[in-house]
């Protein structure tokens, strides 16, 4: 039987995988852009359960609104990765330090 | 009837006047008018205090209590100007401005050719404006002003030649030495205030009785009595100011002033305020024996002890110097047994032959060519004749001579010490009789080596080949009247290093020098034979001093008092007479018949000899325990407590932490993303651990 | 077999495959199979909200988000030229501290969230009946309907800030302007000039300018 804390246990995993993957990876801006997605695929997870097991529709909602926003927000990210690369020559996130106090 | 306030305040404001025109418009009215217009000043307050002393003596006037000027007011502590007159105020009044008034004319000569002329006068004036302030005075306020301002005058005046090293050094000495009695007296006063509530005289000696067995808590299970602890704080103040032992070492040292200013204040007056003060407060004195035994004890010492220095020394200034401590050894020695009409009656007598003794010596190192050293003085008797009398008549005022003035004073303390039971009045009669003996050695051999015997000040032709022409100038210059002309444009002049170097022999000083010396050996004869039968056992000076009736031991030589002569007649035969005697046949034999003993008698000596040249070491001691002391505090503050600490760990330290702790938070600053999240992440889950922790 | 244990059975299986390709997103060395193995992931949970019964969401999920977001990823990616073999040093010295922080964050999410408790939750009956799309679409359209447009817009500024950010113009390009093409007169091309057929021998005329007509149109 399927229950909910299935559903937020798989979404917690992912969480995490996502998390790590933000420090552990430290040559590749893609991939963070990647655990980005993984995150909000995460909690999406977890709204689509509650809004399933309580009935609300907002949760649905709520997911439908952040698919939107994820679109958006990955798309200027990836102009801002191209931006990146085109003055830097590179996507070597310890290479992007000049903000160093 | 009572006397004015105008006269009064014309007496005390009349120096001031004088002074303000010749400091500030001195330039303006030029040397003659300087001059003039101190001497006026202090001639009206002369003429009017003796007109007072007459008023009150002998014209019925009541004394005179006023506050003349409110200065400020807070709660219950009042400031005020005022003027509290009764016969000892007006006895020391006269005693000011008459001596005063004879420095004034005295100096006209001896500062003829001073670049300062009109300095000098302005700062003898305001002296005497000071002085008189802290005489007249009705209260503690005004009291302390006036022995802060007479201080300050001296610091000046002592520093008159200021660039000299020498100087400098001695007026900062006073000042310091003086600061240290001050201190005492301050606290002293402030006891005053704190017991009685007030600084007014009348209202404390009113309620000067509440002291009696009054305490001050100085730890948990130790009280002193109230009234012993203001006589000694006071004491200290007169102890600075009348240069007692140990706070007796910048008198000698404030010969580096002119003469005339070591006669007006560093004989007659300035150094007497402590004398008049401790005579003041008798009302309080009494209640304590304690302090007044502690005075007797400090006089006597400084009786004998400062005497015997005077034996050893070389320059004539400083013999009647330390002569001067000596005496008011013995003013304090009259007021520790209860006898101040016996101190202020003293005080007075030694004020006129004490100026006189400074004032002849400094005729005699005007004739000298600024020459101090007795050494290569003698045989000035012939030269100098005026001074040289006048000079016996002094020494032998000194002295305790019967029928001279000195004698009734002197006599007086001598005996009433005697008639004492106080604690230490045995060791303070030892003290004022040995004392005798060394001040008529002291005195003696000064003249002698002065005015008598072989004339050391002859030129060696040989040795003074050169500068003949030079010296040309100088001996038209020598037979001008005006002969303070070379006391200070040849202080340079290569001939004073060389010994008996006068190329003429001296010849008595001018009109202005001479006359004063005259004017002030007359009352060095007389005035004491007049005044002793009233002052000392009459009720001469009434309310004004206040002596208990099982201390009153001049009340008990006044049974055996039948008048001055008989009492002169009577001197011959007593123990001071013969110990004065022996000092005088003593300093005759070696001084006049013998030099070479003396010579003889040092060297068998040598170790007493070179504690009694050294001044005891005292001078040493001070100079490396406070005066270095206090040099390696400020060292020590400055180096460490301002440079290290304050400085460097306070403010170069905050600033050097904030700027470390900020190299180490700027690595956070790493510019890497990855820190950044991670640093994000690590903040979320303290907070998801803390959220646990709070909901568990 | 039981529906239950079927559903069960089901969800391990998807929850196992997106687990394992979210690990290979942030583990493999080439970038491309990064992204493919996010292609993987997102096609599982799709499938696990389908068992959710959120199908119009799953399906959404595939449709904009690995079809369109993943595959901008993928252009981007391709576009870039990326060393491989500088990417990957460093990973093995920051791997232990990243699984002890994510495995710290997982445990304590969990606590957190309860759950035990939650266990009690069992999948009961489908709150939208039998259509998802019309219970979503019911909320959307009434309740919701400023987000919607709000939502519209935001993506419309995605466009515009996307191009913006990464246009440039380049110098020395030459291209065709049709605009100009069109505007062109028949004048601006030639000019009749009159010129006599006969001449006097003795006088010949001094010869016309000749314009050159092609000069005027090379702009």
């Amino acid at each position: 039987m399927i229950t909910l804390s299935h559903y937020i246990v798989l979404g917690a995993i992912l969480f995490c995988i996502a998390v790590a993957g933000l420090f552990i990876n430290r040559k590749n801006v893609i991939v963070l852009l990647m655990a980005i997605e993984l995150m909000l695929l995460a909690v999406n997870t977890n709204f689509v359960a509650f809004s399933r097991f309580f009935g609300d529709v907002g949760g649905q909602v709520f997911v439908f609104f952040i698919l939107t926003v994820a679109a958006a927000e990955s798309a200027i990210g990836l102009a801002i990765l191209v931006l990146l690369f085109r003055n830097r020559s590179t996507i070597n996130v310890a290479e992007i330090d000049s903000m160093k106090g | 009837m009572s006397l004015s306030l105008s006269i009064l305040l014309t007496i005390a404001l009349a120096p001031l006047v004088g002074t303000i025109l010749a400091g500030l418009f001195g330039k303006l009215i030029g040397r003659a008018g300087a001059h003039t217009a101190t001497i006026l000043g202090v001639a009206i307050a002369c003429g009017l205090s003796f007109y007072v002393l007459y008023q009150l003596v002998w014209g019925g006037a009541q004394n005179f209590n006023q506050d003349v000027y409110t200065w400020f007011e807070i709660g219950r502590f009042h400031a005020s100007v005022g003027f509290m007159i009764d016969r000892l105020t007006a006895m020391m009044m006269v005693v000011v401005t008459f001596v005063s008034l004879l420095v004034h004319l005295y100096t006209i000569g001896y500062m003829a050719e001073d670049p300062s002329y009109q300095r000098f006068f302005s700062y003898i004036s305001l002296f005497t404006f000071s002085m008189l302030m802290l005489v007249m005075s009705n209260n503690f306020m005004q009291l302390f002003f006036g022995w802060e301002a007479v201080g300050l005058v001296s610091y000046l005046l002592i520093g008159f030649w200021y660039k000299r090293p020498t100087a400098i050094f001695a007026n900062l000495k006073a000042f310091l030495v003086n600061r240290v009695g001050d201190f005492g007296f301050l606290l002293g006063i402030s006891a005053i205030l704190y017991f009685l509530g007030t600084l007014d005289y009348q209202t404390a000696f009113d309620h000067a009785p509440e002291l009696v067995g009054k305490t001050l808590q100085i730890t948990q299970n130790h009280a002193w009595d109230a009234a012993t602890v203001i006589g000694i704080l006071l004491f200290i103040g007169a102890m600075g100011k009348s240069a007692q032992v140990p706070l007796h070492v910048w008198l000698p040292d404030s010969m580096e002033g002119p003469t005339p200013i070591s006669a007006l204040i560093h004989a007659a007056t300035m150094v007497t305020a402590g004398i008049f003060m401790v005579a003041r407060m008798s009302p309080i004195f009494e209640l304590t024996e304690g302090a007044l035994s502690f005075i007797l004890v400090i006089g006597s010492t400084t009786a004998l002890f400062t005497g015997l220095i005077g034996i050893v020394q070389n320059d004539i200034k400083r013999v009647i110097a330390y002569s001067t401590l000596s005496q008011l050894g013995y003013m304090t020695v009259a007021l520790g047994v209860s006898a101040y009409s016996g101190a202020v009656f003293h005080l007075m007598t030694h004020a006129f032959f004490k100026a006189l003794l400074f004032l002849g010596a400094g005729s005699v190192i005007m004739g000298m060519h600024h020459e101090q050293d007795m050494r290569y003085m003698g045989g000035l008797g012939k030269h100098m004749k005026i001074t040289c009398i006048t000079m016996w008549i002094g020494s032998l005022a000194l002295a305790g001579t019967p029928f001279f003035a000195g004698f009734y004073s002197k006599d007086a303390i001598i005996e009433a010490v005697g008639e004492s039971h106080r604690w230490g009045a045995g060791y303070a009669y030892f003290c004022v009789m040995a004392g005798v003996f060394v001040t008529s050695l002291y005195s003696f051999r000064l003249l002698y080596m002065t005015f008598h015997g072989k004339e050391r000040f002859r030129v060696e032709a040989k040795a003074h080949g050169h500068g003949h022409d030079a010296h040309a100038v100088h001996n038209d210059a020598h037979h001008d009247d005006a002969h303070g002309a070379h006391d200070v444009a040849h202080d340079d002049d290569d001939h004073h290093g060389t010994p008996g170097v006068l190329e003429h022999a001296p010849h008595e000083s001018p009109w202005v020098v001479t006359v004063p010396l005259v004017l002030l050996a007359i009352p060095s004869i007389i005035i004491g034979g007049l005044t002793v039968g009233p002052m000392l056992f009459g009720d001469w000076f009434g309310k004004a001093i206040h002596v208990n009736e099982a201390n009153d031991v001049l009340a008990e030589l006044g049974h055996e008092f039948h008048g001055a002569i008989a009492a002169g007649l009577h001197g011959f035969l007593q123990a001071p007479f013969w110990l004065a005697f022996a000092g005088f046949a003593v300093a005759t034999y070696i001084y006049l018949f013998n030099v070479a003993l003396a010579g003889k008698i040092k060297n068998a000596l040598k170790p007493v000899y070179n504690l009694l040249d050294h001044k005891y070491w005292i001078d040493e001691l001070y100079f490396a325990v406070f005066a270095k002391g206090g040099v390696k505090l400020g060292e020590g503050l400055s180096k460490v407590g301002d440079t290290a600490i304050i400085d460097g760990a306070i403010v170069n330290g905050s600033a050097n932490l904030v700027q470390r702790i900020a190299g180490g938070v700027r690595r956070l600053q790493s510019g890497f993303l990855f820190h950044y999240v991670f640093a994000m992440i690590l903040g979320l889950i303290l907070l998801l651990g803390g959220y646990w922790l709070i909901g568990q | 077999m039981n529906t239950d244990l079927l559903q069960l059975i089901c969800f391990y299986l998807f929850a196992a495959v997106a687990v394992i390709g979210a690990l290979m997103v942030i583990t493999v060395k080439n970038s491309v199979h990064a992204v493919l193995s996010l292609v993987l992931t997102f096609f599982s949970m799709a499938c696990v909200w389908l068992l959710a019964e959120a199908e119009f969401l799953a399906v959404a999920l595939v449709v904009v988000y690995v079809g369109a977001v993943m595959v901008l990823f993928l252009f981007v990616v391709m576009m870039l030229d990326i060393k491989q073999e500088v990417v990957r040093e460093g990973f093995i010295r920051y791997l232990p501290v990243g699984i002890v922080v994510a495995v710290v964050m997982l445990v304590e999410m969990l606590a957190m969230i309860g759950v035990k408790a939650m266990h009690a939750h069992t999948l009961g009956p489908n709150p939208a009946g039998n259509s998802n799309v019309a219970w979503l679409g019911q909320a959307l359209y009434t309740d919701f309907l400023l987000p919607f447009e709000i939502a519209a817009l935001i993506l419309t500024v995605g466009i515009v800030a996307a191009v913006a950010l990464t246009l440039r113009q380049r110098t020395g390009v030459r291209h065709q302007s049709a605009a100009q093409q069109v505007e062109v007169q028949a004048t601006d091309r030639v000019r009749v000039i009159k010129v006599a057929s006969e001449q006097m021998a003795s006088v010949s005329p001094a010869p016309a300018p000749v314009v050159d007509p092609t000069q005027e149109n090379a702009k």
